[in-house]
């Protein structure tokens, strides 16, 4: 069976194509991609979109360092300062960090992955795209024009009240974006329940296809109540239906009971997508099946699943009562178990491995070391009587960072380095850009590693002036901050020299055994001529080293004896 | 370049009374948190170590090299797959109980403590002592559980006192409370100098001066707290009016926003100085030609501040608001700033240079 199996798998890739033909260059023009409905093309404008709002967002990142320098004003006055981090966060998360791994990467991989022509729904796909643009140009027009400083997360009352910049368009924009993420995740949903092809049971599914699929789970469950949530602040603000605004018999505590039943789960929207492709990296450059398939399967549903009920520890000093806090943080532990399983998991997965450290690799092992601070810190926070210190403190800037930005922005790199020489059909410099991740590791590390000292000793978030003991831990962060910011620039330089430069990429750079390896680097139009037969996603020993043409080939010997570890 | 972060490192510390990660702590309640800070803290040590350790040793072990080839080991293993699951989970068990038992004694005021009635708004605190008076720095009698009886007269707020280890969110439309006692003072003397008080911070984003939002807590020894309430309670008997404004303008929480002294002349403050002397266009002081709006849209004009426009202007501040600030300050009504206060203040503000 095996045999016939992994033979099927294939033949897609020995059929003959036109020479050299593939999506990038099967038609041309500006109209043959903004009219694509081709999902690879979609996933590289999406690529594009994340990474310009990425940078858009790191840069009023560094203009908040920059005024942190000094504890008193340096060149931003604190209502100039208000609106930067509105921005940073609001751009950061709505227009990066969100669509980042399962709109840019999702889309391009996942239909390879299932050996199919594209997605099941590829209209809808381009209109996500187009929803983000229109969504994305609304808010960031709104934002920039009108010094909205309300935060990222527009608490009411200020944001129904008093603050005089345009919440409602902003909102708005926030609003139209949730659609982007509730078609891409409708789409990802229908596309595996029903496109799997030949082979490929439910366990026998790649773990990325695993944790896209847990995260389009939340992103079509949880988005609806943010539009829910921003509808009802736009009818407040308008029509003063006194639903949160106190001055009209509302709640302003059920505003955040509302913002963070999304926006919890929304963080597992963001680290998810990060987990799978980590899956992938570890068995992949460690030449081991990933070890313990289902539980790390298991654990991505059962994050999506717990993450709906624990979004109560947002708010243990908000005035909920005690009750409700001792439920919250009793279920908050309980989403860590997952995570924790998780990390086992990867590092038993390089036991007697073969490990490479090519740059995705290097990566990973930077997400594991990153993520586990970032994880373990959550541990103070879900602590209650630990965590009335140091909520909105800059403890809680520094976890999250450590998990959004070195778990999630690490893994996407990561994920980057991985399937780049399937994207764009070139290898890049190996050795710059092994440099460059030691270097966002470095400046990551100086940057949030003094803001838990500081966040200890009472340092508050969303200060535009301190007292100046702090001042050491945010000059320390600053230079941080800085190397960080130099060395993303570097790997997008890098990346982008190789589309130039590069060598040719063969089909399977890294011998990895999932679909997306086994049609052309870049994919055809069409990426198979047929769905191919799947066979198990980590059977690496499938495959053997041909230097002939640098990259991995299917091993005869190994296809004869059938032998799997599963 | 190191070896300054590191002796900047040594004199804070030496500085701040704390450890490497905590400020100083001087509540009932700190010692809790602190002790499971630290139990969590080795746990998370432990297991961060053990993670990298073990990267790094197979990283090490079983890296790519001639001659070296992956081994067959099993894919799975349900026992120590369940034993990973099952340990941690114990251990948060242990963590989540401790801090549930600490977050009860952190909540819970004891019956008899000292009550404090707390008012936040944009961008001040006031603190009514139950002898009325207002002050917005916030005094407390040593080893005495106090309790913080919490109101906002706008957006959210948030209480955070590091040294106690406690925070609660301020919000409008309803009272929250908080309480700790304080276990040493922080100084002696009820003219303040000799006190080292603690850091008092807003922790919820509530606008452009969130960040001046933070006050001084003052711990007193014995004794003195109820002289100090006697003394600050009696400023207009005890002092001339000048003086006795001077005080009120500083303990109402005017200072926050108006700059009184050259050197604030710099900042971007949320109202006008009150300064005379210079360039009378961006100050604001007394006898002063000013330009006023009553409102968005209408007309400017041009006034002379005077006794009746600063009564206005406590009154009533949106009246007339000077051009080029937002219309931002509390109201001020005869139950917070009685009208022989505001005389004092006009006489402070006319002695103002």
């Amino acid at each position: 069976m095996a045999t016939t199996t992994t033979r099927d798998a294939f033949s897609a890739a020995d059929e003959p194509h036109h020479l050299g033909e593939h999506y990038l260059n099967c038609s041309h023009g500006i109209g043959s991609w903004i009219f694509t409905l081709d999902h690879k093309r979609i996933g590289v404008m999406y690529l594009v979109s994340v990474f310009a709002s990425f940078f858009l967002g790191g840069i009023f990142a560094l203009i908040l360092r920059l005024e942190l320098f000094f504890p008193e004003q340096w060149f931003l006055s604190e209502r100039d300062y208000n609106h930067m981090f509105t921005l940073h966060g609001a751009v950061m998360t709505f227009l990066f960090i969100i669509p980042s791994i399962p709109a840019a990467m999702g889309n391009f991989i996942l239909p390879i992955m299932l050996g199919q022509k594209d997605v099941a729904f590829p209209r809808m796909n381009l209109a996500s795209y187009y929803l983000w643009v229109f969504g994305a140009v609304f808010f960031l027009v709104a934002l920039l024009t009108s010094g909205l400083d309300t935060g990222w997360t527009f608490y009411t009352p200020y944001s129904s009240t008093t603050s005089e910049s345009s919440v409602i368009a902003a909102t708005m924009g926030a609003f139209i974006l949730g659609f982007s993420s509730i078609f891409t995740g409708l789409n990802f949903i229908v596309t595996i329940n029903t496109m799997r092809p030949p082979g490929m049971t439910w366990f026998k599914m790649p773990l990325f296809l695993w944790s896209l699929y847990a995260t389009s789970i939340i992103q079509v469950l949880a988005t609806p109540v943010l539009g829910i949530t921003l509808l009802l602040l736009i009818a407040e603000r308008t029509l003063g239906i006194g639903i949160f605004d106190p001055e009209n018999g509302g709640d302003p505590v059920l505003f955040q009971h509302f913002f963070w039943f999304y926006s919890h789960p929304a963080v597992y929207i963001m680290i998810l997508p990060a987990m799978g492709i980590i899956s992938e990296i570890m068995s992949v450059f460690s030449r081991k099946p990933i070890f313990g398939y289902r539980f790390i399967a298991y654990s991505s549903i059962a994050i999506a699943l717990l993450s709906f009920l624990v979004w109560g520890h947002h708010m243990f000093v908000s005035g909920q009562s005690a009750m409700s806090a001792v439920i919250f943080s009793g279920l908050t532990f309980s989403v860590s178990i997952p995570s924790a399983i998780k990390v086992f998991n990867w590092l038993a997965t390089m036991y007697k491995g073969n490990i490479s450290l090519n740059t995705p690799m290097c990566y990973a092992l930077s997400f594991l070391f990153l993520f586990a601070i970032g994880g373990l810190t959550g541990l103070f926070l879900g602590a209650l009587a630990v965590d009335v210190h140091l909520h909105d403190t800059y403890f809680i800037v520094a976890h999250f960072h450590y998990v959004m930005m070195g778990g999630t922005l690490i893994a996407f790199v990561g994920g980057l380095h991985y399937w780049w020489p399937k994207m764009f059909g070139v290898m890049y410099n190996e050795t710059y850009a092994r440099l460059c991740c030691l270097l966002v590791f470095i400046g990551f590390n100086l940057t949030f590693f003094p803001q838990f000292v500081m966040g200890l000793r009472g340092m508050p978030r969303r200060y535009a002036r301190y007292v100046p003991e702090y001042e050491i831990f945010h000059q320390i962060s600053t230079v941080g901050a800085l190397i960080l910011g130099f060395a993303m620039v570097g790997v997008v330089i890098v990346l982008i020299y190789s589309l130039f430069r590069g060598r040719k990429a063969p089909d399977n750079p890294w011998g990895a055994a999932t679909l997306e390896w086994q049609c052309t680097s870049p994919p055809p139009h069409h990426n198979f001529e047929q769905v191919p037969h799947a066979g198990p996603p980590y059977d690496l020993k499938a495959f053997k080293y041909d230097s002939s043409i640098g990259g991995y080939v299917p091993d005869p010997k190994a296809r004869r004896a059938g032998a799997t570890d599963h | 370049m190191l070896n300054l972060v590191a002796t900047q490192m040594m004199t804070l510390l030496a500085e701040s009374g704390g450890s490497l990660f905590f400020p100083e702590a001087n509540s009932t309640v700190a010692g809790t948190v602190d002790n499971l800070f630290d139990l969590i803290f080795w746990i998370s040590a432990f297991f961060f170590v053990l993670i990298v350790a073990v990267m790094a040793w197979f990283v090490f072990k079983y890296h790519r090299r001639p001659g070296h080839t992956e081994q067959p080991s099993a894919s799975h293993n349900n026992a120590l797959e369940i034993t990973w699951s099952i340990v941690p989970g114990l251990i948060l068990l242990v963590i989540f109980w401790q801090g549930f038992t600490g977050y009860m004694n952190i909540r819970q005021a004891p019956d008899d403590a000292y009550e404090i009635q707390v008012l936040g708004e944009t961008w001040n605190w006031s603190f009514t002592y139950p002898n009325g008076h207002i002050d917005n720095n916030l005094h407390i009698p040593v080893d005495r559980p106090v309790r913080l009886v919490m109101q906002s007269k706008d957006v959210i707020h948030s209480m955070f006192i590091p040294a106690f280890r406690t925070k609660m969110d301020v919000v409008p439309g309803r009272y929250t409370e908080m309480w700790f006692q304080a276990q040493r003072p922080t100084g002696e003397g009820i003219d303040l100098t000799g006190h080292q008080p603690h850091d008092l911070f807003c922790a919820e984003y509530c606008g452009d001066g969130h960040s001046t939002m933070n006050k001084k807590v003052y711990v007193h020894p014995p004794g003195e707290f109820e002289a100090w309430l006697v003394d600050a309670g009696n400023l207009l008997e005890k002092y001339p009016p000048a003086e006795a404004g001077e005080k009120l303008f500083a303990s109402r929480g005017c200072k926050q926003c108006h700059a009184v002294v050259e050197a604030d002349l710099g900042r971007t403050m949320n109202g006008p100085p009150l300064l005379s002397g210079g360039l009378a266009q961006p100050r604001g002081g007394f006898g002063t030609a000013q330009q006023v709006s009553s409102g968005r849209g209408a007309a400017p004009e041009t006034i002379t501040i005077d006794e009746n426009y600063i009564r206005e202007s406590i009154r009533a501040p949106n009246a007339k608001v000077r051009v080029g600030f937002k219309a931002v300050m509390p109201v001020f009504g005869s139950e917070r700033l009685s009208d022989e206060e505001i005389t004092a203040i006009i006489a402070y503000i006319k002695s103002l240079k």
